[in-house]
This record gives structure tokens, sequence and C-alpha cells, in this order.
């Protein structure tokens, strides 16, 4: 998977689960302060990666997680490890 | 040798009626605001909840167990002496002894049934459920009192404001009873289980102290494992979830719930959402919703409605029901 297909991947999840548009969905934006999604959100988007890249992202590695950046690269990092 | 069954067995149990009850004291957000730093806007995103009700001071669990109890045996068309078993489900009782349900029963004037509480947080009502159906068609019971009641304020810190917003005070219940011959059973097979290595996460963790739950771990728990279990309990009842005409969770949080909702496939209009207007009752939450529904009319006789319990444990039970 390269970023670019999990960026894509990404933006998906995060519009079905908050109603923000995929193309708003870009690297350097904060979940919570630009595109106004709460923590029960990330909650859902976590599951959702989960079951879309296969890679768990627990609760305490989420709340570190806080820009889409973030989760891209922690989707590569661990999709590379578990491959 | 002696029977071991009082009646004759059952082909099936059903319910026969519904009845619930919510103590007067309607509580707002804004109210709430007034004391915890929150907001109208905030309960309503994160929970869904728009307004509760509290308990007066003086009214107890069993007080409220005693009125929805009531109206469902008014509502069977059954007298007190026709009832053999009486189930509080109930998590919230003021003191473990005695148990809640043999008061109840006395004061409702059933005579001598068998009487026990059930503790299994939020999903009470429907191991109770599963409880009652199983001593109707054993035999063991021919009318059974299930009651699910609930004084959650009671060990809910008043200025927690990740608990205040979201608990509440209510009671719902259901005379079960077994099904005419010939006909199929109302209440489907339970599928039920626990996972007590998070027995932290949702707990009162001693006797001075008040409710605690981990919100985040509840909600990817109730998120991510509670559809398969529903999904099963649909499929062990031989019913498709587009077939459903109801979806009655506990009523633990509008996000949760509306998200078990979208992984099932069932759509929006057929989730119950009475925690707009009740906040979450624990183990009162599925049957209020149903008495609720019932009473204006959103419920249809005769269709298969999923209820599905899940809490403090964990617990979790569901099945499917064939409405009254």
């Amino acid at each position: 998977m390269t970023d670019q297909e999990i960026l894509a991947g990404l933006g998906e999840i995060v519009e079905e689960i908050a109603g923000v548009p995929a193309d708003e969905v870009t690297p350097n934006k904060s979940f919570v302060d630009d595109l106004d999604i709460d923590s029960l959100s990330m909650v859902e988007i976590a599951v959702a990666a989960q079951d879309k890249f296969g890679v768990e992202i627990p609760d305490d590695q989420l709340k570190d997680l806080t820009t889409v950046q973030d989760v891209v690269n922690f989707v590569a990092k661990n999709a590379g490890d578990s491959a | 040798m002696t029977s071991f069954t009082s009646f004759p067995p059952a082909a099936g149990a059903r319910i026969i009626s519904l009845g619930g009850y919510q103590p007067a004291n309607v509580v707002t957000n804004d109210d709430l605001a007034a004391r915890v730093d929150t907001s109208d806007e905030w309960i309503r995103s994160r929970v869904g909840i728009i307004s509760r009700r509290y308990a007066a001071p003086d009214e107890t669990v069993a007080d409220m167990a005693v009125v929805a109890g009531g109206k469902a045996l008014a509502g069977s068309g059954l007298s007190p002496a026709d009832i053999d078993l009486v189930i509080v489900a109930t998590c919230s009782t003021e003191v473990p002894i005695p148990n809640v349900s043999a008061m109840v029963a006395y004061r409702l004037g059933i005579v001598s049934p068998g009487a026990y509480d059930l503790n299994a947080a939020c999903a009470g009502f429907c191991y109770a459920l599963a409880n009652a159906s199983d001593a109707v068609r054993a035999g063991t019971a021919r009318h059974v009192l299930v009651i699910g009641a609930e004084r959650m304020t009671s060990w809910i810190d008043p200025y927690d404001r990740s608990t205040c917003i979201i608990f509440a005070d209510g009671a719902g219940a259901a005379v079960v009873g077994p099904v005419a011959d010939g006909e199929p059973p109302g209440i489907g097979p339970v599928v039920w289980g626990s996972a007590g290595d998070m027995a932290d996460k949702i707990a009162i963790p001693n006797r001075r102290s008040y409710m605690y739950q981990e919100g985040q771990a509840v909600f990817r728990w109730a998120t991510t494992a509670m559809h398969p279990i529903a999904a099963q309990a649909c499929e062990r009842a031989g019913v498709a979830v587009s077939d459903l005409s109801a979806f009655v969770p506990h009523q633990a949080n509008l996000r949760i719930i509306q998200a078990i909702a979208r992984r099932l496939g069932v759509p929006r209009e057929r989730l119950a959402d009475d925690i707009v207007r009740s906040g979450n009752t624990s183990s009162a939450s599925v049957p209020l919703a149903l008495a609720r529904m019932a009473e204006r009319g959103d419920l249809k006789a005769g269709s298969p409605a999923l209820l599905l319990g899940f809490g403090a444990g964990l617990c979790y039970a569901a099945q499917v029901i064939t409405v009254p």
C-alpha cells in the first residue's frame, strides 16, 4: 500500500463516519482542530481503518495520532510489519 | 418419581404485554450544565441525549419496578395469582439484601412466586427474558413477570460530567407466558456471553465510590463486538435482518447504537432511539424503550424485533422477539 492509497482509503472512511468530504482529508489536517472530529469518531475511524487496512490502532496509540499524516504513517508502518 | 416440573412444558414462550415507568423529574442538558462543565450541544453530539428522568429522593428501585410491573400485569389480562415467577434485572439497588423481586411481587399481590434479582447490568433484561422463556418452556413456571428497574443516580457522582450526563432512572416490564398450541416461539434463542477480562472497564470500585467507566474502551468494544452477536441472534431465530420491524438495543449512547445498527445493516428508522428522552437506564432501557414504542404505536404487533443488551461485566445477550 502506498501512502496515496492509504490517504484515499482514509478519506473514504472519514467521509462515511464523520460526513467530512474525502477531498478535505489532506495530510496536514488535524482531526480535532481542522476536521472537527471528536474522540468517539476517532475510535470509529480506527475500527474502520482496521477493517480496511488490517492494521489495529489501539486506544493508547490513537490519542497520539493527531493529524491525517500521523494515521497514514501509522498504517504504512504497521501494515509493513505484518506483511 | 414425582415430576420435576409444575406445569406442562411449553413449545415456546412469548411476551404477552409490556409496561414502562419513568420518574416525573425531567432533567435537561441545561440543568446539568448549570452544575458541571458541559453544554447542551456537547451532550447531544457525543451521547445523543436531550433529557432524562431522575427518581425522586425517596423513590426506590422497587417503587419503579412495581409501577412498570403493574402496568405489564394489567395489560396481560392475567391476575396476580397467575404469575409463578418474578425476575427483576437490576444492578443499582440501594442495598443488596433483601432482593427487590420478592417485595415487588408482594406489593403487586403476587402470592409466593419464585423471586430473584438478576445482575447482568445493562444486559440484564435480555438475560432475564431468556431465563423466563426457558422456565416456561421447561414447565417450571407458566407465567413470568420480568422487570428491568434501575436507579442509576444512586451510584452516579452528580459532579462527574462523564457519567452524570448519561445515566438515568426508570423501569420496564414484560409478562411472559406460553405460546398457543401450534404457534412458533415468540422469544427466540438467546445468544449471550461475557468478557470478564474487561471487568474493570465499567465498575463501582468499592462500596464508598461512584460508578466509573472507561468510555473510549467501552465504545470500541460495543461498536466492534456487538453487531456479530446481534446478527447471530437473528440467524438462530431464522429471521433476516431486513425483516426486523425494530432493533431495540440497550440505550447506551446514541452514537454506539447507531454504529451497531449501521454495521448490522438496520436502517435508522427501525432503530429504537429512546435514549434521546430517557437517557441510559441500564437494564431498564430495553423494556422501557419497547413499552414507550408500543404506547406510541411504533411497534407492529406480530412482527419480529431484535433485542440486544450489553454493558458492565462485561456481559451481553441478544434475542429476537415477536412484538406483542
